[in-house]
């Protein structure tokens, strides 16, 4: 297992290197520049911006330089908004984004895993049938579609009533100004993890081991507690892995919507603006943080399934 | 179940035969095996009739596809006609010809539907052919071939998948310009993953089958091997992934029209329309609402089917 583990750290590295050249590389191929205004820029000007921000050097030292700055934590100066650095713009936005990130992942495990369980142990009945309507809704209807309606009803159908709640800012992130986008953006995680924890309770709770504890005269909640929640987690922890990426890229969306000053909302700005460091920056990062957690989550299903440890 | 045809069928694809008998007998045998393919096929087609979910949703999304494709020739006014008369947003009426309304520049909101409807439609479609023609041939080489061919393809595999790809699609929009067909291309790039995978965990099965080594010990090659005989018995597997993928697909199409990485205007699709009416959705809440029901309409129909279609021709999975 150790072997395995080392393994998938050594994989990382190129991986990483990977996405930062080819971020790197394809940038570099834009028509067009971060300069390019609607007046053009006199050519003096123009030969000087170029000149410190290092574009008048060959490209291959321009990639070193990166990357030599990379290793130092340094992701160059933003070209859109001056007097920022791009690590500065990530430290503001990360917190605001991986703050929400988390809560929306710990309402989703709180309340899809019980929901799931409750559906498998009622299968084909009406709670059952109930249950995974919702969360075909949940998965079917994209957040870009649930996000505006969500603040419609709670921002301007219910304006003047106790339930009101703000659509958009952050406030140094007051609690109002959380729930409608970390509900949002948990939504289809609550759905997905709904299912995946039903399939899986079905399938365990007709495992062998699952009637002897019955027979043995355990009682039944205490079954499925002790003995059918742990293995069946197994799908809902390898679940983790692909939505860390849905997590991310989820808060583009979200970010974009309620007007928050997370990573995602500053890619897109960036990606609007060719801020080409802005961009790479969160590029990498994102990269980053996958495959991290695409290792801690392999770490945990080897901890649940002891199959894998003796491989 | 004779077939004038038998006799040219028979000399052309003996060694397709599924069963691991001598061939002497292979006329018999391959009646018995076109009665065999037949039934896999029109039992699944039964048991996709029988669940009303997916029989309705497939007829639901081929209706939509044709209002889609057709209504526009019937109304009056095309998707990108401002309507100098309603200058703004107007509530649905039968006299003036806009059946939903206008939107805030005067536009008609059903032509501009059914064209968002048609761009996503056909970005669907074409990028699911990309993913399943990069998928389908990447999987099934690794599948076979087996040894460092599919060490290298799935470790290439393994990178591509934790790479946030989203990310590279929104920076290749950016790049080259809000192009229709590079937008397909790059989705299509970025959904051939997962079917990778599952075709070659299904090759790697069908690999070691008898009517493999049929095929070549009469010499049969590679690629013959593969096309003839792996991916016909694949085509099931290829079928459901394809029906998922799609819908996949427009929400990707969608995501990023929402964004304003997509169509560019005037032309529209489903995720540019609701994206508009997020922004107006104080005023008038339908522009918002009606793009999105349909938008929501067409994904429930693919799920539904994608499950209906899994469910008949994998009963194992119920």
């Amino acid at each position: 297992m150790w072997f395995y583990f080392i393994k998938r750290i050594l994989i990382a590295f190129p991986t990483l290197l990977a996405v930062v050249t080819f971020s790197f590389f394809l940038m570099r191929l834009a028509p067009g520049g971060p300069f390019d205004q609607e007046a053009p820029l006199p050519p003096e000007i123009m030969e000087n911006l170029r000149v410190a921000y290092g574009f008048d050097k060959p490209l291959i030292n321009q990639y070193l330089d990166y990357l030599v700055n990379l290793l130092h934590g340094d992701f160059g100066p933003s070209f859109k908004y001056k007097d920022f650095t791009v690590t500065e713009l990530i430290a503001q936005g990360l917190p605001v984004s991986a703050s929400n990130g988390f809560l929306a992942l710990v309402l989703s495990v709180c309340f899809g895993i019980p929901v799931g369980i409750i559906a498998a142990l009622n299968q084909n009945k009406k709670v059952d049938h109930l249950i995974m309507s919702f969360a075909m809704i949940g998965i079917v209807i994209p957040t870009f579609v649930i996000g505006p309606l969500l603040a419609l009803f709670f921002g301007i159908i219910l304006k003047d009533t106790i339930f009101a709640l703000p659509v958009g800012g952050w406030e140094d992130g007051k609690l109002e100004n959380r729930i409608l986008p970390v509900i949002c953006l948990s939504l289809p995680f609550i759905a997905y993890i709904s299912r995946i924890t039903r399939a899986s309770m079905i399938e365990t709770m007709r495992t062998n081991y699952i009637r002897t504890a019955i027979a043995k005269g355990l009682p039944y909640h205490k079954v499925v507690i002790n003995h059918a929640l742990k293995s069946s987690m197994i799908p809902v922890v390898t679940f983790l892995g692909p939505a860390t990426v849905a997590l991310l890229t989820g808060s583009m969306i979200i970010e974009t919507i309620f007007g928050l000053p997370g990573i995602g909302r500053y890619f897109v700005q960036g990606a609007l603006n060719r801020d080409y460091t802005l961009v790479m920056g969160v590029t990498i990062l994102a990269a980053f943080l996958v495959i991290i957690i695409t290792l801690i989550v392999d770490i945990i299903y080897a901890w649940l399934d002891p199959k894998m440890r003796y491989d | 179940m004779a077939r004038p045809k038998d006799e040219v069928r028979l000399k052309m694809d003996y060694t397709k035969s599924f069963f691991p008998f001598n061939t002497k007998n292979s006329k018999s045998l391959d009646a018995l095996k076109d009665i065999e393919e037949r039934s896999l096929w029109t039992s699944a087609m039964q048991r996709l009739i029988q669940n009303k979910a997916a029989y309705i949703s497939a007829l639901l999304i081929l209706f939509l596809a044709f209002v889609c494709f057709v209504g526009p020739y019937f109304l009056s006014w095309s998707y990108d006609e401002i309507d100098w008369d309603l200058i703004e947003a107007t509530p649905p009426s039968i006299n003036n010809g806009h059946f939903l309304g206008t939107d805030s520049l005067g536009r008609d909101l059903l032509a501009r539907i059914l064209q968002g409807g048609q761009v996503s439609f056909q970005v669907g479609l074409l990028a699911t052919m990309v993913a399943v023609l990069i998928g389908v041939t990447v999987g099934s080489l690794a599948g076979f071939l087996g040894g460092w061919v599919d060490q290298v393809l799935m470790r290439i595999v393994d990178i591509l998948y934790v790479i946030p790809l989203m990310f590279f699609i929104i920076i290749l929009m950016v790049i080259f310009g809000r192009n229709f067909y590079l937008m397909f291309i790059a989705i299509g790039f970025v959904e051939w993953l997962t079917m990778s995978r599952i075709v070659r965990g299904q090759t790697m099965t069908l690999r070691h089958k008898e009517f493999i080594d049929s095929a070549r010990v009469s010499g049969s090659s590679n690629t013959r091997i593969i096309f003839k005989h792996i991916i016909p018995n694949i085509l099931g597997v290829v079928v459901v992934y394809v029906t998922l993928t799609i819908p996949q697909v427009i929400l990707l199409e969608s995501f990023l029209s929402f964004l304003g990485l997509g169509v560019q205007p005037p032309m529209t699709s489903w995720g540019a329309l609701i994206s508009e009416g997020a922004r107006e959705m104080e005023i008038t809440p339908r522009t918002l609402i009606i793009p999105a029901l349909f938008l929501s309409t067409a994904l429930f129909c693919f799920n539904f089917l994608g499950d209906g279609l899994r469910d008949a021709l994998d009963p194992r999975d119920r």
